[in-house]
């Protein structure tokens, strides 16, 4: 889970990227001005926040220079909104670099495969300028096995590797950074799309250095392929600073009791299947005693994830650890209210719960009663389709709200709901800072009352002042949008699917929500006339999402004449004939280094 | 429409028909029944799902609709939603990776007997045998579908079309019902029907 990626989500500075440029560079400045820059850097390398940074560049050319010498963490929101170049030109002494690559439709099949965001040119860039870098995490970035391995070779004090929703490396990339980064403390592999040919795999457990490690971190639940578990065995006994183990689906509970025996100073676990291997020893009840007791001497544990093909009768055995527990991912694992509720009985210091809907209402109920503390729900769809059965609603949703009243983030898929709730939700849970539901059913009104659900979502920007993301469903007409515009004043993303009736509802929103950053919009009726109308905004936002909606070429090409720093890029599916004048798909997004030399031919930019 | 009912119909399937196509919230592929049911499964059937004809009704009848092979499936729930509509590309927005971790991963690879080359497909994406050998033919320029095998006129040759399962074993394409093919296959291989001695068909041609 995320609770550790802060900076990965939506807090970031509202006003200009990393990489703005001013001035910069130029002469030299006068000794004393030399003496006084000196003196600004060492103050200036205790500033950590970008948005901080940011503001100090802007004062002066003096600052500029010396932020931009003292930087230490370079964020680079999207990858395509600056070169390489320019970034490792402008910051010297960077430590750790964060890249983000595709948008976030991305993750759902809307971008066809092949349309950018390679690390390629990145790593390149970093090899000659940072020497010295020891961190970098990518998201939604296509890495391939020969940019792991640039890295590897390039990078003598690496430490830390972040690998979330990325793609196009195998575990032929994974052996070359276990074996040659030596000084590895972290690798993360979140989400990621392995490209791994059954008959080629590589054996990448094996190829950490055979001396005592430094590994504190290591995460490959998404891995498909086994490892090799003798070679895993043998990491944990000789990484005494561990603390964060998620392994894959392919290791077994026994495996896993194995495992944590060998190291209880664990805080973050990943389970694994929790479900027997195939061949093993017959389930008997010496099994779950062990496991019980492997639990009881994991003292440190805060985390839980895995479940992956939990057996039920192995659930008990995580009792020990449950009052301890901050964080608890059940989302894989398909189990029943009356399974959940005796481990969320004991979760009362729980702050992060992600669980599957087939816990039912009832389920939730249960979570509303014990954990008081919770900040971060979500409650996904086991069945994620438009017409699955009603598992959790209106009345799981209320629970909630009543019984977590510190809750600042929620996640909930469901196939109905009502205004009632959500107005209930926004005047219990006044710290909310990220309200996401998604009505299953494309235009599902209130299920009680058939209205759409303006109002419930009216409530929301409206009582919860904090709010700084937001992610709509189910039938919306312009209302909800004039409401949004009106008090979503500090929301920086927006998510719209299948809503509004024209185009008033995206004009309310890009007049409206003056922070507004990262715009995502699908199948809703606006066109040229509301894209026009954010003219004003769009360089302050990150980017632009619109799919299937009713853009014509000639308004994005207007918007391409009128905002020249802005990259407008038309994206057409790849079998269709170009259409003429209906626009598909458009992303667009500011940028300092003009339209990008690697798109492929289905991305035509205006 | 009719080669559906008269599965659904005969008796030592019903059982297994209904638990297959009935909505519930475990994992898909009936990976919960346990392995002995699972062979008995197999094994079981007088009737098979017919490919030479019949598959423009199994189309219309699914209406797209991957998940619901029964009109009168076990959700009687309060609320439901009207009948389902055409599925949309990317809705509702759960990401890939959560989709292919909560059902078995139905990626597999297609070895064609005498060609070098490999190609993958997902079976997920087809509704029924039928829908199959077309994206088989499709792939495999070369072919056309005649019965429930891929003749290569050119050449002459034809080839049955043969998967192996979870248990390891080789078995004809078209055995089961469609659900469970889709759950136990592991890798399909377009055997030269020259080869195909130890497997035999299982109904009667």
């Amino acid at each position: 889970m995320r609770e550790e990626r802060s900076d990965m989500s939506e807090d970031e500075d509202g006003g200009g990227g990393s990489a703005k440029s001013r001035g910069g560079g130029g002469a030299p400045p006068p000794f004393s001005d030399q003496v006084l820059e000196n003196v600004l850097e060492n103050v200036l390398q205790f500033l950590s926040s970008r948005g901080d940074r940011n503001a100090a560049s802007l004062v002066c050319r003096s600052w500029y220079r010396a932020e931009a010498q003292t930087r230490r963490e370079l964020f680079i929101g999207n990858c395509y909104a600056v070169s390489p170049r320019r970034a490792t030109e402008r910051f010297r002494r960077v430590r750790a670099v964060v890249l983000k690559g595709k948008p976030r439709f991305a993750d759902f099949g809307l971008i066809p495969n092949n349309w950018g965001a390679h690390f390629h040119p990145w790593v390149c860039a970093m090899a000659a300028a940072y020497p010295w870098l020891e961190k970098i995490c990518l998201k939604r970035m296509s890495v391939a096995d020969g940019d792991l391995s640039l890295l590897a070779y390039s990078f003598p004090n690496f430490k830390e590797l972040s690998l979330i929703c990325c793609e196009g490396f195998s575990t032929a990339g994974l052996a070359v950074i276990a074996e040659k980064c030596r000084h590895l403390r972290v690798l993360d592999l979140i989400e990621d799309y392995l490209e791994d040919d059954e008959d080629e795999m590589s054996d990448w457990m094996s190829r950490f250095p055979e001396t005592t490690t430094s590994l504190e971190s290591l995460v490959f639940d998404c891995v498909g392929s086994a490892v090799n578990f003798e070679a895993l065995e043998a990491l944990v006994t000789r990484s005494p600073a561990l603390r964060r183990l998620r392994v894959n689906h392919h290791v077994s509970v026994e495996q896993l009791r194995r495992l944590m025996a060998l190291a209880p100073q664990l805080t973050h676990l990943g389970t694994g299947s929790f479900g027997s291997a195939a061949a093993a020893i017959p389930q008997g009840g010496n099994n779950v005693v062990d496991l019980v007791n492997t639990f009881a001497a994991s003292k440190s544990l805060v985390c839980l994830s895995g479940f992956r093909d939990v057996a039920p009768q192995y659930l008990p055995a995580i009792y020990p650890v449950c009052a301890n527990l901050t964080s608890l991912n059940f989302s894989f694992a398909d189990i029943s209210a009356e399974e959940l509720n005796p481990v969320i009985r004991h979760c009362h210091n729980l702050q992060n719960f992600w669980v599957l809907d087939t816990v039912r209402d009832e389920g939730l109920q249960a979570v509303a009663a014990t954990c008081k503390d919770l900040r971060e729900l979500r409650v996904f769809p086991v069945d994620p389709t438009e017409d699955s059965e009603v598992s959790v609603s209106d009345v799981g949703l209320v629970a909630i709200s009543e019984g977590c009243r510190k809750l600042r983030s929620i996640l909930y898929f469901c196939q109905q709901m009502t205004n009632a709730a959500v107005v209930t939700m926004s005047k219990n849970c006044q710290d909310l800072v990220v309200f996401r539901l998604c009505i299953m059913g494309r235009h599902r009104p209130d299920h009680v009352t058939e209205e759409p659900m303006d109002e419930g979502f009216g409530a929301i920007v409206m009582n919860c002042k904090k709010l700084r993301r937001l992610s709509v469903s189910g039938l919306l007409t312009d209302k909800a949008f004039a409401y949004i515009g009106k008090y979503g004043k500090l929301v920086r993303t927006l998510s719209v699917a299948f809503a509004g009736n024209s185009d008033l509802a995206l004009r309310y929103v890009l007049e409206g929500c003056t922070k507004l950053q990262k715009l995502e919009i699908r199948d809703s009726p606006f066109g040229d006339s509301a894209l026009l109308a954010g003219l004003h905004h769009y360089y302050n936002m990150r980017f632009l999402w619109m799919s299937s909606c009713k853009l014509s070429v000639r308004g994005c090409n207007e918007v391409a004449q009128r905002l020249p720093h802005l990259v407008v890029e038309v994206i057409r599916d790849r079998d269709e004939d170009d259409d003429g004048e209906f626009v598909e798909k458009l992303y667009m997004y500011r940028s300092l280094a003009g339209p990008r030399t690697d798109a492929p031919p289905f991305v035509k930019i205006l | 429409m009719s080669t559906m009912s008269e599965m659904e119909r005969s008796s030592t399937e019903m059982e297994v028909g209904y638990e297959e196509t009935a909505l519930t919230l475990g994992l898909p592929g009936g990976s919960r029944a346990g392995g002995s049911d699972q062979q008995e499964r197999k094994h079981g059937f007088s009737e098979t799902a017919d490919l030479s004809h019949g598959s423009s009704g199994i189309e219309t009848r699914r209406g797209g609709d991957l998940g619901d092979e029964s009109p009168d499936c076990a959700a009687s729930g309060a609320g439901r939603p009207p009948a389902s509509k055409a599925r949309v590309v990317g809705w509702p927005p759960v990401r890939s990776y959560r989709k292919n971790a909560l059902r078995s991963c139905t990626y597999v690879k297609v070895a064609v007997d005498g060609a070098p080359y490999l190609r993958k497909v997902d079976l997920e994406t087809y509704s029924g045998y039928h829908q199959l050998l077309i994206a088989l033919q499709e792939m495999f320029s070369c072919f056309t579908i005649r019965d429930r095998r891929l003749v290569d006129l050119v050449k002459g040759t034809d080839y049955i079309p043969t998967y192996e399962d979870k248990d390891g074993d080789w078995m004809l394409v078209g055995d089961v019902p469609w659900k469970m093919f889709v759950a136990s296959c592991k890798r399909l291989r377009l055997m030269k029907s020259s080869e195909a001695v130890n497997i035999a068909p299982r109904a009667p041609q």
